[in-house]
């Protein structure tokens, strides 16, 4: 391991040494400095910026969300080039706007910081994508639609993931989905036999050459008579 | 990295091209919908051309390390596009995570990614805490580094003897599990289970090391550098592995920072990224241990990075027994720790404690936190949403084998069939928790 690494964390501000935090506050301690940029920046699509547990969470706007991000990621004074997590949050008050929550790290600065924005239950669950500036942003997108039906515009390939495609259910993380799904267990069972995922094949998929002919013979047989493929 | 480098192998990929970058063959669809042509690499065979074929990996296969599907599409046998397909392990942990007490979910956190239970534990347990404000005492994180360490050193072991066999080699993957069997005794004789150990309380652990354990643990890290130098010599300069595994499934450092990777296949693309250094917890910052960092980001860095991790896990396993503190495992704080079964039926105060806390939960105040350790396949997070209910809001897995494999298709695409078996198995995924 003689070679240097071609990208250090703390690069950008080598004084620095981080150490565990302790008898971090519930409320107030020292907010993250992109946040003011972000206020400076962005006056019309920043909301409100707040400290809980020593981590700073920033509220925009969800049709600025993009460009922000696109900020946070160009700008030398800020370079969160590590995006680790896209997730959305419902209160069980069901009043409340439904969140939608990056989770940013700036790897030369050693920054964490928390975007999220609020969209109203009244108004379509869309928010931008930021795909285009974090390649990993696919799955987690995906993942979001999925558990929570907020559409990500401009994402490639806003398709269900860990459910099936052609689940009809409804959205399992929303607090008035039921835990144990909306039908019966014998209903449920019967559904996901019935959807056999693994032998279906996407749109995308079928387009590969003749890949129909190759296909296995009850497949195509299902296939001709008329069945969805999924898309 | 690159004085080891030193088996010269002919890359027989007739995918790569002469930079050793994939060459992918676009598809050009025509208005109709149909594929009408297709610009040819100009080394296939003319009455080759268009000839793609549709090849299925999965669900159940060996080895795609759980159920995961792939489609390929191929040319010859060279990989054009890759679709995976995940979902079929899924069984929503975030959603029942919502309807438990926060003690009451750290048995799911076993069973997401079940080769690093008690780092999973761990990792709850810090979230949890930060939710609750609770600091805690100097003997449970040393206990928490020892189990996080021994977990590492257990998932590399699985992924070293899991990836041997993928590649034909057979008798590493019995040299680790056997060394992996030995921490699972370690792991029996702390807590009682082995593989889910639900090891950690919030605000402390679910039992303190019995006596004569350090003893245990300290002839486990006298012996496994033996066992890691035996695989060592055995496979690292071996002609097989090697042609195996250079210049394959590689990815740029920045191509992997974009892509979300995370662990070892991030440093091993070159970015130093560790949580345990750069967003220390449990006083890491003060072990002397190093981060090792990779160049070219292929299966081959993939696995030298590993390797160098169980070593330097060993390392902090050393200074974390020499250092171990007597005193308190658990909190003093009769509102997040069960009072001890004695004092519960015969003392009306614990009987309240131990009521109150069984039936209701404590009640974290209203906040949210995100916590982040390094688990053996990379930055594992946990999310937590609190209303001032003993129920979480909301409780997100960051699950990073996710994240890895989402950027497969761009590894495995311009390789040869057989190499997808091996950049899948480097990616060292664990089904339970890309699906939860």
């Amino acid at each position: 391991m003689t070679d240097a690494p071609l990208m250090t964390p703390g690069s950008a501000d080598p004084a620095s040494s981080p150490v565990t935090p302790h008898g971090v506050p519930h409320r107030g301690g020292p907010m993250n400095p992109s946040a003011e940029r972000i206020r400076a920046r962005f006056p019309a699509a920043f909301v409100r910026a707040e400290v809980v547990w020593g981590e700073t969470t920033v509220f925009v706007r969800p049709d600025a969300v993009q460009d922000i991000v696109r900020y946070l990621h160009d700008d030398d004074s800020e370079r969160y080039d590590y995006l680790s997590d896209v997730t959305a949050v419902e209160y069980r008050d069901l009043e409340l706007p439904l969140q939608v929550v990056w989770h940013l790290r700036s790897l030369p600065y050693r920054r964490f910081l928390r975007l999220k924005a609020e969209i109203a239950k009244s108004a379509p669950l869309r928010v931008p994508s930021v795909f285009p500036i974090y390649q990993g942003a696919d799955w987690l997108e995906r993942e979001c639609f999925d558990m929570f039906g907020i559409v990500f515009d401009g994402h490639p390939d806003l398709r269900r993931i860990l459910m099936w495609e052609q689940y009809q259910e409804g959205y399992p993380l929303r607090k008035d989905f039921p835990l144990r799904g909306r039908f019966s267990r014998s209903e449920q069972l019967r559904q996901a036999l019935a959807a056999e995922p693994e032998s279906r094949y996407s749109m995308t998929e079928l387009t590969i050459a003749d890949a129909f002919e190759d296909l296995p013979l009850e497949m195509r047989r299902r296939l001709a008579g008329g069945e969805k493929t999924g898309e | 990295m690159a004085e080891k480098r030193t088996v010269e192998v002919s890359l027989s990929t007739s995918g790569l091209d002469a930079a050793g970058r994939p060459q992918r063959t676009p598809l050009v669809v025509d208005e109709g919908g149909r594929i009408s042509t297709l610009e040819a690499p100009p080394s296939l065979e003319p009455e080759l051309i268009g000839e793609h074929m549709l090849i299925n990996i999965g669900p159940q296969h060996p080895a795609t390390h759980g159920v995961l599907r792939l489609v390929l599409e191929l040319d010859g046998e060279t990989v054009v596009r890759c679709i995976p397909h995940v979902g079929y392990l899924h069984c929503g942990f975030e959603k029942i995570g919502e309807y438990r007490q926060y003690n009451q979910i750290i048995p799911w956190t076993d069973r997401e990614d079940y080769l690093n239970s008690p780092g999973n534990n761990v990792a709850f347990a810090l979230g949890a805490e930060r939710l609750f404000g609770v600091e805690i005492t100097p003997r449970c994180t040393v206990l928490r580094v020892i189990a996080m360490e021994l977990s590492r050193i257990m998932s590399h072991l699985v992924w070293l003897g899991t990836t041997c066999i993928d590649i034909g080699a057979f008798t590493p993957f019995l040299w680790s599990f056997q060394e992996r069997e030995r921490i699972y005794t370690l792991l029996e004789q702390w807590i009682g289970a082995r593989l889910t150990t639900t090891l950690t309380r919030v605000g402390g652990m679910g039992a303190d090391i019995p006596d004569g354990w350090m003893d245990g643990l300290r002839d486990f890290i006298r012996t496994l550098p033996k066992t890691i130098a035996e695989v060592d010599r055995m496979v690292t300069r071996n002609g097989i592995w090697v042609g195996r595994t250079i210049g394959i499934g590689a990815m740029s450092a920045a191509d992997a920072l974009n892509a979300g990777l995370s662990g070892p296949l991030l440093r091993a693309s070159g970015v130093a990224y560790d949580v345990r250094k750069d967003f220390p917890y449990l006083d890491y910052e003060t072990y002397d241990f190093e981060v090792p960092v990779g160049t070219d980001g292929d299966v081959y860095d993939r696995f030298l990075v590993r390797m160098e991790e169980l070593r330097q896990s060993v390392r902090i396993l050393e200074q974390a027994a020499a250092r171990l503190p007597d005193g308190p495992v658990n909190v003093d704080d009769p509102r997040l720790i069960l009072p001890p079964k004695s004092k519960a039926m015969s003392e009306m105060e614990s009987m309240i404690h131990h009521f109150k806390q069984v039936m209701e939960g404590p009640r974290p105040p209203i906040g949210e936190t995100y916590v982040a350790v390094e688990s053996p396949k990379g930055e594992k997070g946990y999310y937590f949403v609190s209303d001032g209910t003993p129920k979480p809001v909301r409780w997100r897995i960051r699950p990073p084998s996710y994240v890895n494999l989402s950027a497969i298709p761009q590894m495995v695409e311009g390789h040869l069939l057989s190499d997808v078996i091996a950049i899948n198995a480097s990616i060292d995924i664990v089904m339970g928790e890309i699906d939860r």
